[in-house]
């Protein structure tokens, strides 16, 4: 158990973490988002409606974990990928904060575009 | 099983870290293969579904405001086939391994699982961008 704890317990670990949680987190909403688009089938007035409803602030906020999270997902995969596929380098140390730096980023500009 | 939990941390999400019944290391190497072939695409993908998103928000997001840049454009739709495609296969890929590593689920009814959530993911996609760009 102890050397599961000091395993775990490393930016890498939370890294890893947050990248599974993402990944399942945006699994569950991707049915919902597209059964929302799909609602343009019956016309705009519907797709209104549902556009509406986003102005809620509970959903709106769901809406910016959302955007952060699929960011997070994006810069959490392409660390992985520069890491299994490209010879290593020591700015490879920093990609880490690289990742989290420009998730970080990508959620602010969608929460102040709102 | 210490030893396992263990190797799993370390492998982070290495897709078929144990492998379920019903797959020959061949398919899992497939399956580890299509995981990152995917996520390379996808990559792309959502960079320009960030930045449409974020376009989207700050140029009207009504109904006609989304239909009228959309409606037609035969480009768009190309592209969210693919992204469509892109999901279906990296998704269940990712679920598939959350469910052996954390649900202790091994059985080959979770390879027929995640190929239906596969397919509905796939259809459920294409019926969302038929909505939107046709």
């Amino acid at each position: 158990m102890k050397n599961d704890y000091r395993s775990r317990n490393h930016p890498a670990w939370w890294a890893f973490l947050l990248h599974r949680l993402s990944g399942l987190a945006l699994s569950v909403f991707l049915p919902f988002h597209f059964w929302a688009l799909g609602q343009a089938l019956q016309g705009e007035a519907r797709l209104d409606t549902l556009l509406r409803w986003t102005e809620q602030p509970l959903v709106k906020f769901a809406e910016i974990m959302l955007v952060l999270l699929l960011a997070a997902h994006l810069t959490g995969g392409m660390r992985l990928l520069a890491l299994e596929f490209l010879p290593w380098r020591d700015w490879q140390k920093s990609l880490l904060a690289w990742a989290a730096g420009a998730a970080l980023a990508a959620g602010l500009a969608f929460a102040l575009a709102l | 099983m210490e030893g396992r939990a263990v190797s799993s941390a370390g492998q982070g999400f290495a897709a078929g870290s144990v492998a379920a019944p019903g797959l020959s290391a061949k398919s899992e190497v497939w399956l580890w293969i299509a995981q990152r072939a995917s996520a390379a695409l996808l990559a792309l993908y959502v960079l320009v579904h960030l930045a449409t998103i974020i376009y989207a928000v700050r140029h009207g997001l009504s109904g006609a405001a989304i239909l009228e840049r959309t409606r037609g454009n035969a480009a768009g739709l190309a592209f969210y086939v693919l992204y469509v495609l892109a999901i279906a296969v990296h998704a269940p890929i990712g679920l598939r391994t959350l469910c052996q590593e954390w649900l202790g689920w091994r059985s080959a009814s979770l390879n027929w699982f995640m190929a239906a959530v596969a397919v509905a993911l796939f259809v459920f996609g294409l019926r969302a961008a038929w909505a939107v760009f046709i």
